[in-house]
C-alpha cells in the first residue's frame, strides 16, 4: 500500500515508523524541515520530500498521484484539511485521513460527512490520549484499557496482585466466581514472556494479565485479578498543555482536580477555561509545592507535560512523597519498559495510543480497529468477517477448526450488537465482529490472509 | 476653553431635544383643560428651546466630533442643565415652591429617587404630577441614551457618553453593532414594557391617568406618586401585585430583556448572572422579615404581614420607594435591612440605583478568592461570574467604586450631621438619596417627606442623588487635574 504522510512531527514520525516496518507498505513523508527528514530517512526505510505539505507541486513530487492513502499529520489543522481537499480535487486519492485537534472543528460531525470536507476520517492524538488516561483514572488498577465495538467490549491489561480472587487459582475457576458474567483471559505475561492461557494455567502474583469482558462486567473481572482499589477522589495533573487541559476538563466533574502548570501565561489561560479545577502556577518537580498541595493524600498523579524527562522525574517524586498511584506520559518505548511497574505505576505512550486508529485504515481486509499493546510488541484487533461460506476460510467454521497462527487468540465476538465471549466451539457467522489478541505483531499478515475473502 | 465650548454646543442640542419632551405635559394640560399649566409649560418649553438654540448658535464655530473624554463633561453638564430646565415648570406650576425645592424635586425625578418635598400631591394640577413622573421615566433609561438614539451628531463619541451614563461596571457589551441602534433598542424595550405596565395597572383598577404616572414611576424605579399616601392610597392587593411585578422586571438588566423579547429567547434570563441573585436576595429577605414582623405582632394576620413586607422589600430593594406602610415603625433590624438592600440589589443596566448586583457579586467572589489564595498560595484563580472571566482591572475599579461610594456616604452623612440633623435621619437620607431609593427613616421616613429639610440639607441630598445616578466617577473625574490637562 502506498502511504503518504504529511508532517514529520512526533505523531508523523511514529506513524511512519509503524507503517514502514510492515513490508507491504511504501511510505513517503513530507515536511518542511529538511534536517528532521534527513534524520528520519537515516533511521527508517522511507522516502522523504521537503516542502510545504499543502502545495500541489510538493504533493506531486511525493507521488500523490498513485498514493492509496494520505495521512495529514502536520501540527496545523488547516493545512491538514486543505491537503485533503487538494488530494481529493486534483488526485482522487481514495482514503484521506487528517489530524484535527481543535474541538471547534471536530464537534461538528456534519463537517466530515460525505459532500462536506474531503476528510474521510480524522484523528486527534490529544483527544485519544486524554480519553485513554481518563479511562485509566476511572478504573484504578488497570494498566491499559482499550475499547472495541464502540465501547461494548473492553480489553484490559493489569497486574495480578494478592487479594484478587483468581490469584493462585486455575483459570477455569473463573466460571465458578462469575457464573453469569462472561469474561475471558486473553493472555498472561510472566516475567515479560507470553503464556497462552488454558483452563489449567495457574494465575500467579505479578503476572501481567489481559482479559476481555463486556463493558458492564469489567469492574467485576478486575476484582478477580487484584483486590478492589479504593475509589479515586483527588487527582493532580502536572502540565497544562493540550492534554493536561483536556484531561482536567474531563475529570473535574467527577474528582477534586488540581493542575500544575509552569508557564504563568498558560496557567492563567487554562484557569479561565476550567471551572472546578484548582490551577497552580509552579513546577511539578518542586517538592515544596507538591507537599503544600497534599501530595500524600492524592490518589492519582498524572504527569502529562511535553517533556518526558520531566514527566518521569515528577512522577517518581510524587510517588516518593506518597501519591497512591502515579501515571506518566512517555514517548520512548525503552523508558516505558524501564519505569513501568517499578517507580511509576502506569506509563502511557501517546504513540501507542494513537497509532492504532491509523493502522485500522491501512490494514487490508475489514479491520475496523487496531490497538497496539505492550509498547507495540503485541496487538489487539477487531475485524469483520464476510460471507458467503464458500468464499471465506472462516465463515461457518468453529473457532477450534481455524488455522490460526501461533500466538493469535480469538477472544470475543460481537454478533448483532451482542457481546459473546469466544469458546472453542463457537461457530463464526457472516458479519461477526471478531476481536483477536496477537501476542506477536508479526503474525498480523497471516491473520489478515486468513480473514480475507477469496 | 475650546473643549468646553464644543461640549456646550452638544449640550445646546440636547436642551432643544429635551424641550420636545414637553409634549407630554402640554397634552395632559389640554386633556384636563388646565389653562394655567398649559401657559406655564408652553412658556418653559419655549425658554428651554430658545436657550438651547442660543447655545448651539453661540458655539457653532466649535462644533466638532466629541472626543471620548468630553463624554464625562457632557454627561455631568447635561444632567445639571436638564434638571434646572425641568425645575422651571415646577417652580411656576406648584405654588410656593422655592428654587431649591424645585431643583430638588426635579433632580429627584430625573435621578429616579422619588423623594418629594411637596405636600398635597393630590391637589396638584395633573400636568405637574405627570411632569414629575415623566421626569422619572426619562431619567430611568437616561437622557444621553435617548440622545444617542435620536441625535446623529453624537457620532463616535456616543459610546463614550453612553458608558459614562449607563450604570454598572461592565459596559462594553453592545447589543447591536452600532451604538445608535443599541440605544434605540433599549428605549424600544423600555417603552414597550412601560406600555404593558400601563395596561396592567389600568386593569388592576387605577384610572388611566394614574396608571400612566405610576407606570412611569415603576418602570424607572423612581418613587413619585400622585398621592401623598403613595401606593397605600389605593389599598388594593391587585395594584400592589402589579406594581411589585413590574418593579422586579425593571430591576433586571434591560439588555437581558432585549435579548429575551426582541430575539424571543427566554433563556437569556437564566444566563443572566445577576437576575437569579436578585430573586434570591429579595426572596430570602421577604421570608426573613415576614418572620420578624409576624413575631413582633404588628399586623393582625400572617397574610397582612407578608403583603406589607413583600411590598416594602421589593420597593426599597429595587430602589423604587413607593410605600404602603410606614416601615420606619418596624423593628430597626427590618427597616435597616430594607435600606441596605437598596444598596446592592439592582442589576447593571437596569433603571435602579446603588452599588448594583454585579459589583456585589464581584466583591463576594473576590472575598472567596482571597481566602482561596491563602490556602493555595500558588493557585491561579481568575474571578469568574457565570463562566465569564472578570479581569483584575474591573475588580480593582469595583473596589475603588465601592470605597468611593462608602466615603461619599460617610462625608455626606457628616455634612448632614453638621446641619444639626439627627444621626438616623442623616445616615438614612444619604443612603436613600445616593441609592436613588427615596424614603429613609426618622425625619425623612416613609410617612413624611423631604419637605421638612432646610435649604442646606436639601442641597446635600440633591448632590447625593446626582452622584448616585451618574455613579460618582463620571462627575468626580471633572475635579481631577489630569482630566483638564492636554
Amino acid at each position: 500500500m502506498k502511504v503518504l504522510i504529511l508532517g514529520a512531527g512526533q505523531v508523523g514520525r511514529s506513524a511512519a515508523y509503524h507503517l514502514a516496518r510492515e513490508p507491504e507498505n511504501e511510505v513517503t513523508v513530507v515536511d518542511s524541515n529538511e534536517t528532521v527528514l534527513r534524520d528520519l530517512q537515516s533511521r527508517i526505510d522511507v522516502r522523504t520530500v521537503a516542502g510545504n505539505a499543502s502545495y500541489p507541486a510538493v504533493l506531486e513530487a511525493a507521488g500523490i498521484a498513485d498514493a492509496d492513502i494520505l495521512v495529514a499529520l502536520t501540527s496545523s489543522d488547516e493545512v491538514n484539511m486543505v491537503a485533503c481537499e487538494i488530494a481529493n480535487a486534483l488526485y482522487r486519492v481514495p482514503t484521506k485521513i487528517a489530524r484535527i485537534r481543535a474541538p471547534e472543528y471536530t464537534s461538528h460531525a456534519e463537517l466530515f460527512a460525505d459532500g462536506a470536507l474531503a476528510v474521510d476520517a480524522w484523528i486527534s492524538p490529544e483527544q485519544l490520549v486524554t480519553e485513554y488516561i481518563e479511562r485509566l483514572i476511572h478504573n484504578p488498577g488497570a494498566l491499559q484499557i482499550v475499547d472495541f465495538a464502540d465501547g461494548r467490549v473492553r480489553l484490559v491489561g493489569m497486574l495480578a496482585r494478592k487479594g484478587g480472587l483468581l490469584v493462585g487459582q486455575q483459570v477455569r475457576t473463573l466460571k465458578d466466581h462469575m457464573p453469569n458474567a462472561e469474561a475471558r483471559i486473553a493472555a498472561i505475561y510472566r516475567n515479560a514472556r507470553f503464556i497462552e492461557p488454558d483452563g489449567e494455567t495457574v494465575v500467579e502474583e505479578g503476572d501481567e494479565i489481559f482479559f476481555v469482558a463486556a463493558r458492564e462486567n469489567m469492574q467485576r473481572m478486575m476484582n478477580e485479578i487484584t483486590r478492589a482499589e479504593e475509589k479515586v477522589r483527588k487527582v493532580i495533573i502536572a502540565g497544562g498543555g493540550n492534554i493536561g487541559f483536556r484531561l482536567a476538563k474531563l475529570l473535574e466533574p467527577h474528582y477534586q482536580v488540581k493542575l500544575i502548570e509552569r508557564d504563568a501565561e498558560r496557567a492563567r489561560r487554562v484557569s479561565e477555561r476550567l471551572d472546578g479545577t484548582i490551577v497552580l502556577h509552579g513546577d511539578a518537580q518542586d517538592e515544596e509545592l507538591l507537599i503544600e498541595e497534599n501530595i500524600d493524600s492524592t490518589d492519582v498523579f498524572a504527569a502529562v507535560t511535553n517533556s518526558e524527562e520531566a514527566n518521569v522525574l515528577s512522577a517518581m517524586l510524587a510517588k516518593r512523597l506518597g501519591a497512591r498511584k502515579v501515571l506518566s506520559l512517555i514517548n520512548r518505548p525503552t523508558y516505558g519498559e524501564l519505569m513501568e511497574n517499578r517507580s511509576i505505576d502506569i506509563t502511557v505512550s501517546p504513540q501507542t495510543v494513537t497509532i492504532g486508529s491509523l493502522l485500522a485504515h491501512v490494514r487490508k481486509g475489514d479491520v475496523v480497529r487496531v490497538h497496539s499493546l505492550r509498547r507495540g510488541s503485541a496487538e489487539a484487533l477487531e475485524t469483520v468477517v464476510h460471507g458467503p461460506q464458500d468464499k471465506s476460510r472462516v465463515v461457518g467454521r468453529r473457532i477450534e477448526e481455524l488455522d490460526l497462527p501461533n500466538g493469535a487468540v480469538i477472544v470475543a465476538l460481537v454478533r448483532a450488537e451482542r457481546v459473546m465471549i469466544a469458546h472453542h466451539d463457537t461457530q463464526i457467522e457472516p458479519e461477526d465482529h471478531i476481536i483477536m489478541f496477537l501476542s506477536d505483531r508479526r503474525q498480523v499478515d497471516a491473520v489478515q490472509r486468513l480473514f480475507a475473502s477469496e | 476653553m475650546r473643549p468646553i465650548l464644543s461640549v456646550l454646543n452638544v449640550l445646546g442640542a440636547l436642551l432643544m431635544l429635551f424641550s420636545g419632551y414637553y409634549v407630554l405635559p402640554l397634552a395632559t394640560a389640554l386633556v384636563y383643560g388646565e389653562a394655567e399649566s398649559l401657559r406655564v409649560f408652553a412658556l418653559c418649553a419655549g425658554i428651554t428651546l430658545a436657550a438651547g438654540g442660543a447655545l448651539v448658535l453661540a458655539t457653532w464655530r466649535f462644533r466638532r466630533e466629541l472626543k471620548p473624554r468630553d463624554g464625562y463633561l457632557l454627561v455631568s453638564l447635561s444632567w445639571l442643565a436638564v434638571t434646572a430646565a425641568a425645575a422651571m415648570p415646577m417652580m411656576l406650576g406648584a405654588p410656593g415652591l422655592s428654587f431649591t425645592d424645585a431643583f430638588f424635586e426635579s433632580m429627584s425625578g430625573l435621578s429616579t429617587t422619588g423623594s418629594t418635598v411637596i405636600t398635597g400631591l393630590d391637589k396638584l394640577p395633573n400636568t405637574v404630577n405627570l411632569w414629575r413622573c415623566a421626569l422619572h421615566w426619562l431619567g430611568g433609561m437616561g437622557i444621553i441614551v435617548l440622545a444617542v438614539a435620536v441625535l446623529p451628531l453624537l457620532g463616535v463619541g456616543g459610546m463614550q457618553m453612553y458608558r459614562a451614563e449607563t450604570p454598572g461596571p461592565v459596559k462594553d457589551a453592545k447589543l447591536t453593532p452600532r451604538i445608535t441602534e443599541t440605544a434605540k433598542a433599549l428605549w424600544m424595550v423600555y417603552a414597550g414594557i412601560t406600555a404593558v405596565c400601563v395596561a396592567a395597572l389600568w386593569i388592576a383598577g387605577m384610572s388611566p391617568f394614574e396608571a400612566i404616572c405610576h407606570a412611569f414611576t415603576v418602570m424607572s424605579l423612581g418613587g413619585f406618586s400622585t398621592h401623598d399616601a403613595s401606593a397605600a392610597w389605593f389599598d388594593s392587593a391587585a395594584i400592589e401585585m402589579v406594581l411589585m411585578l413590574f418593579m422586579l422586571v425593571a430591576s433586571l438588566n434591560f439588555a437581558t430583556h432585549f435579548l429575551a423579547l426582541r430575539r424571543g429567547d427566554p433563556g437569556a434570563y437564566r444566563r443572566d448572572p445577576e437576575a437569579r441573585w436578585v430573586f434570591v436576595w429579595v426572596g430570602v429577605s421577604i421570608l426573613l422579615l415576614t418572620a420578624e414582623i409576624t413575631h413582633a405582632r404588628l399586623y393582625d394576620s400572617f397574610g397582612e404581614s407578608l403583603r406589607h413586607v413583600a411590598f416594602a422589600t421589593i420597593s426599597m430593594a429595587t430602589t423604587t420607594g413607593l410605600v404602603t406602610e410606614d416601615f420606619s415603625l418596624w423593628p430597626v433590624f427590618a427597616s435597616m435591612w430594607i435600606l441596605f438592600l437598596s444598596c446592592v440589589v439592582s442589576c447593571t443596566g437596569s433603571t435602579g440605583g446603588g452599588i448594583k448586583m454585579f459589583r456585589s457579586l464581584i466583591m463576594i467572589k473576590q472575598f472567596f478568592r482571597e481566602m482561596f489564595v491563602l490556602v493555595h498560595p500558588s493557585a491561579v484563580a481568575p474571578l469568574k461570574i457565570a463562566g465569564a472571566v472578570i479581569s483584575n482591572r474591573v475588580v480593582y475599579s469595583v473596589l475603588a467604586f465601592i470605597f468611593v461610594y462608602f466615603m461619599t456616604v460617610v462625608i455626606l452623612t457628616f455634612a448632614l450631621l453638621a446641619t444639626n440633623m439627627d444621626f438616623t435621619s442623616a445616615l438614612t437620607a444619604t443612603v436613600a438619596s445616593i441609592n436613588n431609593a427615596g424614603p429613609g427613616l426618622g425625619q425623612v421616613g416613609p410617612a413624611t417627606n423631604y419637605g421638612s429639610l432646610n435649604d442646606k440639607q436639601t442641597w446635600i441630598c440633591t448632590l447625593a442623588m446626582f452622584l448616585g445616578r451618574i455613579e460618582l466617577f463620571t462627575f468626580l473625574i471633572l475635579f481631577s487635574p489630569s482630566f483638564w490637562r492636554k
